[in-house]
Order: C-alpha cells, then sequence, then structure tokens
C-alpha cells in the first residue's frame, strides 16, 4: 500500500520553493530599491552641479547673479560652527556617559536620565530650534549668532554623542580596570588614564557621525532666522553667519532653475565633506578599535 | 641599584605616604562625580527648556486666539490681513497625508530589506549592503528636498499633469525614502536577535526559507519591527526640509494629494523664513504648534518604547 502520494507532495513542494524563489527576487528589489534611489541621487546631483563647481565658487559670496555665486561665506560658516559644536557637545556627552556608566546609582533619578536622554533623541530638529530662538537667542541675548547656533546644535547631537560614548565606556573591559585598582589608583584615576583612552576610539567615531549630523542640519538654523546673502565671514563666536545647508535650501527655494545647478554644486560640497567625516569614523573605528 | 636610591631610608609605608598627595587626591574624588552629575543634568535641562519654552510661548498664544478654535478650527489663515484664523487642522492633515504617503513607502521596502538582509543575504552581501544604506541613512533632508522637488516632482507631473510642482505625493514618497534605512536596520537588529535554533526547527520539519521568515522569524521579531515603525512614523511627522522645499504652503483640509499642501513643520519654517516681527500672533504661533509637533513626536516614541518593552520576546 502507498501511504505517501508522491505526486502531490512533488506539486505542494515545488509551488513552495517557488513562492520562495519568487518572494526572495522581490526582497532583493525591495533592497536593491534603496541602493538605486542613492545611486540616482548622488548621479543627479553630480551632473546638475559640477559645471559650477570652480575654485570662484570657494572664493566667491553668495549672489544675485547664479555665475557669480559662491559659497565663501556658507563653507567658513559651516566649519566654524562645527569647530564650536565639536567640543562642546564631546564635553557634555561623554561627561553625561562616564557619570551614567560609572557613577550613577541604580535609582529612579537614573532611569529619569536615560529615558529623558532616549526621548530627547526622538525630538523634531525643528523644535530645537524653537529651543534655541527662545533660549539661546532671545533670553541669553546671544542673537543670530555663531554661538547661539552651537548651542543649539550642540543639544541637538547631545543624545548621539551620550549614547555612543556609554557604548565604548561600556565595552571596556573589567579586567583593566581592575587592574587598575589593584595598583592603587583612585576611581577618578581609573577613569581618566585606563577607561577614557581605552574607550576614545569608540567615542570619536561616535562623535564624528554626530557631527556628521550637525553639519547637514537645515531646519534648527532656519528657525533661528539665520541669514542666507552674508558677504562677509565671521569674526568672533559673537557675529551672524550662514551655513552650507542654510545657502542650499536658498538657493533650492528660488524660482530660476540656474540657482537649481548652484544648489547642486553645493550639496556636491557638503556630500563630500560628509563623506571625508564619515570616512574618518570609519578609518578610526577600524584601526583603532580593540575587541577585548 | 645606584648608591643613592640604597642610601635613603625611606620604606614603601614612607614612600606612599610621601608620594600621595592625599588631601587634593580626595578631593578630585569627590569632585568628580558632582561635576559629572552636573554635565548629565544638561541633557534634563534641555528638556526642561524645550517644554518650559513651548508652554510660555504658547500660552501667550491662547490669550489671543481662543484653544477651542486652534484645535477644532479647519482655516489656518494666519497671514489674512482683516480676520486671521488658526485652525491647526489643516497643518495635522498636511502632517499626515506626508506621513501616510512615507508609511506605505518605506513600511512594504523597510521590512522586505530587513528580511533580505537578515534571512536570505550572504555575510559578504551584508557586509556590502548594510553601509550603503547607512548612508542613505546619512543623507542631510535638505538634499532630499532638493532631490523631491528637482527630479521626483518632474517625474510625477510628466505621468499625470494633474500634479503641481508643490505637492503632497513626492515629499511623501522621500521621505518615505529617508525613514527606509532606519525600519530596515532596527527591524533587521530585530530579526538578527530571533535565535538561530528556532529556525533550524522550522528547517527541520521541511520549512522553506520564505516559511521560516515569515511564519517564525517575523512574528518572533514583530515587537522589535512594530516599533521601528512607529519610530519612524515620528521621524515623518518632525521632517521639515523635505516638505519646505517640496510641499508647498497651503494649509488644507482635504483629502487632495497633488495640489500644494502645508505641514505644521513646514508653516514654521514658512513663518521663520518671513519677516514677521517678534511679539506678533503670527510669531506665537509657530510655538503653538511646535508644541502640537512635540505632542505627536512624544506619543510616537513613548509608544515605541512601550511596544518594544512590553512585548519583547525574551530568548
Amino acid at each position: 500500500m502507498n501511504y505517501i502520494d508522491h505526486e502531490s507532495v512533488a506539486n505542494k513542494t515545488n509551488s513552495r520553493l517557488l513562492k520562495n524563489k519568487v518572494l526572495k527576487a522581490i526582497f532583493l528589489a525591495a533592497t536593491m530599491f534603496g541602493l538605486i534611489v542613492l545611486a540616482i541621487l548622488l548621479y543627479r546631483i553630480v551632473t546638475q552641479g559640477s559645471e559650477y563647481l570652480s575654485l570662484e565658487f570657494f572664493t566667491s559670496f553668495a549672489s544675485r547673479i547664479p555665475e557669480n555665486s559662491g559659497i565663501k561665506a556658507a563653507i567658513l560658516g559651516s566649519i566654524y560652527l562645527m569647530l564650536l559644536v565639536a567640543p562642546i557637545s564631546m564635553f557634555l556627552g561623554v561627561g553625561t556617559a562616564v557619570y551614567l556608566e560609572e557613577y550613577a546609582k541604580k535609582n529612579k533619578f537614573t532611569d529619569f536620565i536615560r529615558i529623558n536622554i532616549s526621548n530627547l533623541a526622538g525630538v523634531p530638529s525643528v523644535v530645537f530650534g524653537l529651543l534655541g530662538l527662545t533660549i539661546f537667542a532671545r533670553f541669553f541675548g546671544l542673537g543670530i549668532s555663531l554661538m547661539a547656533a552651537a548651542l543649539t546644535m550642540s543639544l541637538l547631537i547631545l543624545p548621539i554623542i551620550i549614547v555612543a560614548s556609554q557604548e565604548a565606556v561600556r565595552s571596556v573591559p573589567k579586567e583593566l580596570r581592575d587592574a587598575s585598582y589593584a595598583m592603587g589608583a583612585t576611581k577618578w584615576q581609573t577613569i581618566l588614564r585606563i577607561v577614557l583612552p581605552a574607550a576614545i576610539p569608540g567615542i570619536l567615531t561616535g562623535s564624528i557621525l554626530a557631527l556628521s549630523r550637525a553639519i547637514g542640519e537645515t531646519a534648527p538654523l532656519v528657525v533661528l532666522g539665520i541669514p542666507t546673502i552674508l558677504m562677509f565671514t565671521p569674526d568672533s563666536i559673537m557675529s551672524t553667519f550662514t551655513a552650507l545647508p542654510m545657502q542650499i535650501f536658498d538657493w533650492t527655494k528660488r524660482p530660476q532653475v540656474a540657482f537649481h545647478d548652484v544648489a547642486a554644486a553645493g550639496i556636491i560640497v557638503l556630500m563630500t565633506l560628509l563623506i571625508i567625516m564619515n570616512s574618518i569614523a570609519v578609518f578610526i573605528r577600524n584601526k583603532y578599535q580593540k575587541r577585548y | 641599584m645606584s648608591m643613592k636610591e640604597s642610601n635613603s631610608t625611606l620604606n614603601v609605608q614612607e614612600l606612599i605616604a610621601k608620594n600621595s598627595n592625599r588631601g587634593l587626591l580626595s578631593f578630585v574624588e569627590k569632585l568628580m562625580p558632582k561635576l559629572l552629575l552636573a554635565i548629565a543634568v544638561v541633557s534634563v535641562l534641555t528638556t526642561v527648556g524645550i517644554l518650559a519654552t513651548l508652554l510660555f510661548e504658547t500660552y501667550t498664544f491662547f490669550t489671543r486666539v481662543s484653544f477651542w478654535e486652534f484645535i477644532t478650527g479647519t482655516e489656518w489663515y494666519p497671514f489674512a490681513n482683516s480676520t486671521p484664523t488658526y485652525g491647526i487642522l489643516p497643518l495635522i492633515v498636511g502632517t499626515l497625508k506626508i506621513t501616510g504617503i512615507a508609511v506605505l513607502v518605506a513600511v512594504p521596502i523597510g521590512i522586505a530589506t530587513a528580511i533580505y538582509l537578515s534571512e536570505y543575504a550572504s555575510f559578504r552581501a551584508r557586509k556590502i549592503i548594510k553601509p550603503i544604506l547607512e548612508v542613505l541613512a546619512g543623507v542631510p533632508t535638505i538634499v532630499y528636498g532638493f532631490f523631491a522637488l528637482t527630479f521626483v516632482t518632474p517625474i510625477l507631473r510628466s505621468i499625470s499633469p494633474e500634479v503641481s510642482i508643490f505637492n503632497a505625493i513626492s515629499p511623501g514618497i522621500v521621505v518615505g525614502i529617508m525613514i527606509i534605512p532606519m525600519i530596515a536596520s532596527l527591524s533587521e537588529d530585530a530579526m538578527n536577535s530571533v535565535p538561530n535554533s528556532m529556525r533550524d526547527g522550522a528547517y527541520a520539519l521541511g520549512s522553506t526559507k520564505l516559511e521560516v521568515a515569515i511564519k517564525i522569524v517575523l512574528p518572533a521579531a514583530i515587537s522589535g519591527i512594530v516599533a521601528s515603525t512607529v519610530l519612524a512614523i515620528s521621524r515623518a511627522i518632525g521632517e521639515t526640509m523635505i516638505v519646505a522645499v517640496a510641499a508647498g504652503s497651503t494649509p488644507r483640509f482635504d483629502g487632495d494629494l497633488t495640489g500644494s499642501i502645508q505641514t505644521m513643520t513646514a508653516y514654521i519654517v514658512q513663518v521663520s523664513t518671513g519677516d514677521v516681527g517678534y511679539g506678533t500672533t503670527i510669531y506665537y504661533s509657530i510655538y503653538a504648534v511646535g508644541f502640537t509637533l512635540f505632542i505627536f513626536t512624544l506619543i510616537m516614541n513613548m509608544l515605541a518604547q512601550y511596544i518594544s518593552k512590553r512585548f519583547r520576546e525574551e530568548y
């Protein structure tokens, strides 16, 4: 007697295998979608913007005429902004991470700080702009200055730096600390001389990635009211400035199509900066990150 | 050992006593936790600052505009000369249009990508594809906005002449593209944490890869997948530059997707880039809109945390 109908089993198996194949192709296509969009985006921007990309583009200020437009004020503004944001946000971020990982007791207040940080990470950047406008620009009287924007941006990327630094500090093995304590070092000496040096690659990688988010962030600057046509470069932390994404936004908004190409040229510069920053972060991660 | 050292008659205990700077050391030891706590409190103060800013300025707004008009009004014409109206529903509808389209684009593609990466892709393929998706996640939103306006919108317009230069579809799609990496990578993490023994059990019963993915991995990872989707929705609601560039500035309370609309975030940008004076009702209105936006995203973020905590399967 034949208990198994081999033909129907084969039929069923074949259709299941076929389904598997078809769906696999669909999943692969979905994965490719993101990659293809990225390729199109980059291709479009390079072909649109390369015509305006020249040395003069870097050395001239914004202008009413597309051919004369440049990003001198914008790129210097962005660089100065990052030079301020980096120390402020890293000081606050690493300090918080060390506190949470090394000192914080397990209590309600610590839980509150942690939950607060994860909620802060979800606040839209435009709301940070409102914070900066009210607290830094008006309440502290910093006005539309580099400092006001730097403080706003620092708070915006603070949660990213805290989380990255926490992970870096946490991944330093207990044995290293124990060895340090065994030599008679105090807790702070251990943190300063053992934990932080061991965690530095992770902290730097996370911080550079966070900074690369800050350099492309536009919404807080718009809300702060950063000007777009500026004929000078900032000379102090209290001086007004413009930034690269802000300039791109302004050019994109204009009705003349020629300015779209100028915007694309600006985007090439911005994306190049981002790629350089990301490469440095990946380089640090691969080169210096030890696995214990 | 040199003569000099052997001449010194200090023993070890005395050496320690001599070299250790106990006063300063214990002072630093006591100071640092407090100093670091003060730094950690900055993140709390940031939240306090955001809440205080929004509450305070929104309060001023509601001394001039009725709360009832704000939350039930279907007309948002703050720039009208004679009788400006402040009903936020058109801005919320605009935000929901963008978010809805973005979710329709991002959820299927994001989850499909996660399934492919976690279940089908070889180790090498994953190592190549994941960093590229990270690049996609790192593209500044102003660049996406430019892409929506100068690439996606013209394509849509060539397909259907009904689509105007500013519309909801193009920025909606691009916001969707922006949140794909977020859904894909968080969902993939959730799927990766499903133990292989469960997969092996299903394979042993003769399952195909697809059946393992759909019937075993997906249900086991569902809390992480849903949480990632909710987080992505929160990002879409708060997305600013894409809609400010490509969606237009026409607040409307209807279901139209092809014409110019306005979202909450785009309104804040419109006022910020205009020449609205400090202290005017329009100035305060951006805080009321910002507050509404803040509540929307806060609810979404808390929901995501709740889902991933409450429904997580522990293995």
